[in-house]
């Protein structure tokens, strides 16, 4: 692996500000030019427990963490317990340091915490030999009691972006400013100074035996930091929504809190409420009132939102719904990512039921296809869902700002206004037809909102005729079912004709191999593809967004361009690859699956690698933590 | 000018409005106790000065869920349980609608429990109305919550070992600012308890005793009504939390053994309906949020204002 990029693992225990601390390092690398992408791993618990943060930063862009990491700043575990043999959680001091020395690259540089790790436990790990052996430079390094010194032992982490900074050679400045705009006082001045001394403390003690250096960079325009949980929120706020309401559930809860951060100071309006089951319903109450609304949720958290999911259907209340999956069944690994929701989006809800799915890739996509979402469910008046996970939700990278200077759409798409409604068509005792089959357009009748004159309407779960009043009769049953159906044609037209289209391609146009993946694996697939090309390979990619409607013309186009394919996807059983089959009805046998369902998303090599065992034809498993499920009728 | 001309129309309004065209024609039993709160309703609308445009009545499913199928208001006929959570959210998106929810005690009692208390906490700006008829009609007389313990149906076929549901008290204790009790069966007091509740600035719950007379022909709402306000041996102060607990729990604990009190129970005019003490918090705007969406001249914050603390 080359070093024109360096990933920088900062790992501790939970609670130990780990989080704040790569936040601003990845910042300050943003801020010197660089391209930045961060990767969080943490365990279900709020303090200790082994945690850590990757940033991958290098002067080309970077869509995925990477494979390894090249140099490790372990802070070691300040609210490790384990007072008897069998520890509760196992947790050990030094286990942010034990943890990560498996995927530590050759060469890759070692700053431990003297201070907090003892030498005894280190002598256990046989470092020295392991780093003699893979050629791991190592620098001890009191932070603890450097922080100390200072009056804060918890600053150790300053300390250790000082120690980075002095063997990365990089300019401290960015780093300053950084924290002069987050603190301020006395607080701010022990930081300063801890970051000083241990940067002057690590250019005098230490000898570099290393080579690895920050790469430097130089941004045309100006950047910003973000995860995709901001895009999906910003994404919301651009599409004119106002009104959210959510129950807290990781991964979730963050586009819940920055839009409940928000909101009052946009005249907008946020609720936490008593369970999912309300949230999803005061969306669609608001939405009904004539407000564009929102609410979200996590798996186990959006399977009581299917309830109101189907009602926002049959009332044709216009309705998004995020769902930020997390490895499962049931609670699962409840920090941890996967994409197994994929199959319960798409079909939650009893009946012939139908809503549109979109399952960014990235965070531009992210922030693209909530606003999409929007759009299609005022103008269609449909459910629309955005799908994403753990890994999306919490990873950053840097975004071109100019991406975001558009405006706001509060258009609330097939809604009438008061002067609208008086041409409308009414029956004959004076009621609007809300649900008028006759003269639909696209499925869509146009509605009213509750308050304007002349609209008066019954929105009914029930079946109903055009005025809104429950209704049995059979021909009325098949021209509102028919008409309802009509919809999701008319998206996928609308989405094939009129907008650019959601999926995205990798490699060369003409290739023998495909890789298809969807959500999150995007950019380690992206990565992998680059790397087997470079590597004398055939192969091209496609990332696919559109869950329902199904992307079908482009998903028919890559398979029958190419000789294999390969599904990539974070789940056991294969979901994504099962959608292609059903929605196409074939290509069964050119697909196997390349599958990882352990907690952790993939990274390019195991990419890389699943691809080479599928070609070699070996009757054999990958070594990585991957699975293949071969094709149909294998 | 106002995107919602129906709201605060002043003008003369017959309660005939309030009754749909053409069709549909009730699909109520003959002698059912939800007539009663129909009628009510029709009533109590025009006299508190609401047209029906401005009007949304969000309803659970039932026989009770129907009620705004024969009510011609703005209406939202939702899921079982869940007309609450829907209801609030309406009024958040526009205060200056009139939500009216409204379902059964199985409904409303049961599966909406939860949404029951919360929404009584926070003292959402609304009228509930409880059609309690002490069984489940339309899925054929099943036990419900307020069902007497004892009552034998094709699913408690022993008798039930539940001691029934205490609503007023539960409303009371979770936060509700007017609990009232009324009857089908007294239908001016029913139209007066209606009308107040509309006009209570907060949670008004209203558990309205309707009677079923195709599945529950021993309920004990056939017996006669003691009105508290007009008798003389009852002369609770409808403003005090203690006084009101006690006779609800008086009347709640003998409800069906004989004696049935209805009428105002508890009355809090003092306390902040949740729409003014989110605007007090700073966390809701001072127009009605929906008006935005049709005003040309709104301005509207970006993302991009926001991206400042990301660079």
């Amino acid at each position: 692996m080359s070093d024109d990029e360096l990933i920088w693992r900062i790992a501790g225990g939970s609670g130990d500000g780990i989080d704040s601390t790569s936040q601003n390092f990845a910042k300050a690398l943003m801020r010197s030019g660089l391209n930045v992408f961060t990767h969080r791993h943490y365990p279900s618990r709020i303090r200790g427990g082994h945690t850590y943060v990757e940033i991958r930063a290098a002067e080309r862009e970077v869509q995925s963490r990477g494979d390894g990491y090249n140099f490790l700043l372990s802070l070691g575990d300040s609210f490790a317990r384990n007072p008897q043999e069998e520890a509760f959680y196992g947790n050990e001091e030094i286990k942010p340091l034990s943890e990560n020395l498996d995927e530590l690259r050759e060469g890759g540089v070692i700053v431990y915490d003297s201070g907090l790790i003892s030498d005894e436990d280190v002598a256990d790990l046989n470092l020295e030999e392991r780093a003699e052996e893979n050629g791991w430079h190592v620098y001890p390094v009191d932070l603890r009691g450097l922080a100390k010194e200072h009056g804060r032992e918890v600053m150790r982490n300053t300390a250790g972006v000082g120690v980075t900074a002095a063997l990365l050679d990089l300019d401290l400045e960015h780093i300053e400013d950084l924290m002069s705009d987050a603190m301020g006082g006395d607080v701010l001045e022990a930081n300063l100074e801890i970051l000083h001394d241990a940067y002057e403390m690590t250019e005098e003690d230490f000898e570099f035996e290393h080579d690895l250096r920050a790469p430097t960079g130089d941004h045309d325009t100006e950047q910003a930091l973000l995860s995709g949980s901001n895009a999906i929120a910003y994404g919301a706020i651009d599409a004119g929504c106002r009104f959210i309401a959510g129950y807290p559930m990781t991964p979730w809860t963050d586009v819940f809190t920055i839009l409940s951060q928000n909101f009052p100071d946009m005249g907008g309006v946020s609720e936490q409420v008593e369970d999912e089951i309300a949230a999803a319903a005061l969306a669609v109450g608001a939405s009904h009132a004539g407000v564009k609304s929102m609410s979200g949720s996590s798996g186990g958290g959006f399977a009581l939102m299917s309830e109101p999911l189907g009602l926002a259907e049959m009332t044709e209340t216009p309705l998004v719904l995020i769902e930020s999956m997390r490895a499962g069944p049931s609670t699962g690994l409840p920090t941890k990512p996967e994409q197994s929701d994929l199959e319960f989006v798409l079909y939650t809800s009893q009946a012939d039921s139908q809503r549109v799915v979109f399952a960014p890739g990235n965070i531009e996509e992210a922030y693209e296809q909530t606003r999409l979402a929007f759009d299609i469910a005022w103008d269609y008046q449909i459910p629309a869902i955005v799908i994403y996970d753990q890994k999306l939700s919490g990873e950053n990278k840097n975004v071109d700002i100019e991406f975001f200077d558009r405006e706001v759409s509060p258009d609330l798409g097939s809604t009438l206004t008061e002067d609208e409604l008086r041409e409308a068509a009414h029956d004959n005792s004076g009621k609007f037809k809300r649900f008028n089959y006759e003269d639909a357009e696209d499925g869509v009748s146009p509605r009213s909102i509750p308050g304007q004159k002349g609209g008066r309407y019954l929105a009914t779960g029930n079946e109903h005729s055009p005025v809104g009043h429950i209704n049995e009769d059979p021909d009325n049953r098949v021209a509102q079912m028919e008409r309802r159906l009509e919809k999701l044609e008319a998206i996928r037209t609308e989405l094939d004709e009129e907008r650019d289209s959601t999926q995205t391609y990798f490699g060369p146009d003409e290739a023998d191999y495909g890789i298809i993946t969807w959500g999150s694996s995007q950019g380690a697939v992206e990565e992998a593809i680059e790397r087997l090309n470079n590597d004398g390979h055939s192969v091209k990619g496609i990332s696919v967004s559109d869950m329902m409607p199904f992307a079908e013309k482009e998903v028919t186009e890559f398979l029958e361009s190419v000789d294999e394919a390969m599904v990539v996807e974070m789940n056991a059983t294969g979901q994504f690859r099962g959608l292609i089959q059903k929605e196409l009805g074939r290509y069964g046998d050119k697909m196997t699956s390349l599958l990882k369902f352990n907690g952790n998303p993939f990274e390019p090599g195991e990419v890389v690698e699943g691809y080479e065992v599928n070609v070699a034809e070996e009757d054999q498993q990958p070594d990585a933590q991957v699975r293949i499920e071969p094709a149909a009728g294998d | 000018m106002s995107a919602f001309n129906a709201i605060g129309e002043e003008r003369e309004i017959d309660r005939d409005e309030f009754t749909p065209g053409v069709e549909p024609q009730p699909t109520w039993c003959p002698g059912c106790g939800d007539f009663g709160v129909l009628k009510s309703l029709k009533q109590a609308l025009p006299e508190a000065g609401k047209n029906p445009e401005e009007v949304l009545t969000v309803t659970g499913i039932g026989c009770s869920g129907k009620l705004n199928s024969y009510l011609d208001t703005y209406g939202f006929h939702t899921i079982h349980g869940r007309s609450l959570p829907v209801a609030r959210a309406a009024k958040l998106a526009n205060p200056e609608l009139e939500v009216i929810a409204a379902g059964g005690d199985g409904d409303g009692y049961g599966i909406g429990g939860n949404h029951f208390i919360h929404t009584a906490r926070e003292n959402h700006d609304m009228t509930y109305i409880v059609f309690n008829n002490e069984i489940f009609g339309l899925t054929k007389g099943q036990t419900s919550p307020t069902s007497p313990k004892g009552h034998k149906s094709k699913t408690q076929p022993s008798g039930s070992a539940k001691t029934p549901i205490r609503p007023l008290s539960q409303s009371l204790t979770a936060g509700a600012s007017y609990v009232a009790r009324t009857a089908a069966v007294n239908p001016n007091q029913a139209k007066e308890i209606i009308k107040e509740a509309i006009e209570h600035d907060g949670f008004a719950h209203v558990d309205f005793l309707t009677q079923c007379p195709t599945w529950n022909k021993d309920a004990r709402q056939y017996v006669p009504y003691i009105d508290i306000q007009e008798s003389d041996d009852y002369d609770h102060d409808v403003n005090s939390r203690e006084e009101a607990a006690e006779i609800m729990r008086e009347t709640e604990d003998v409800l069906n053994e004989g004696t049935v009190l209805t009428g105002r129970y508890y009355v809090d005019d003092d306390r902040p309906s949740y729409q003014q003490e989110k605007k007090a918090v700073g966390e809701m705007p001072d127009e009605p949020l929906a008006e935005r969406y049709f005003d040309d001249d709104a301005e509207w914050e970006r993302s991009y204002d926001l991206l400042e603390r990301h660079k």
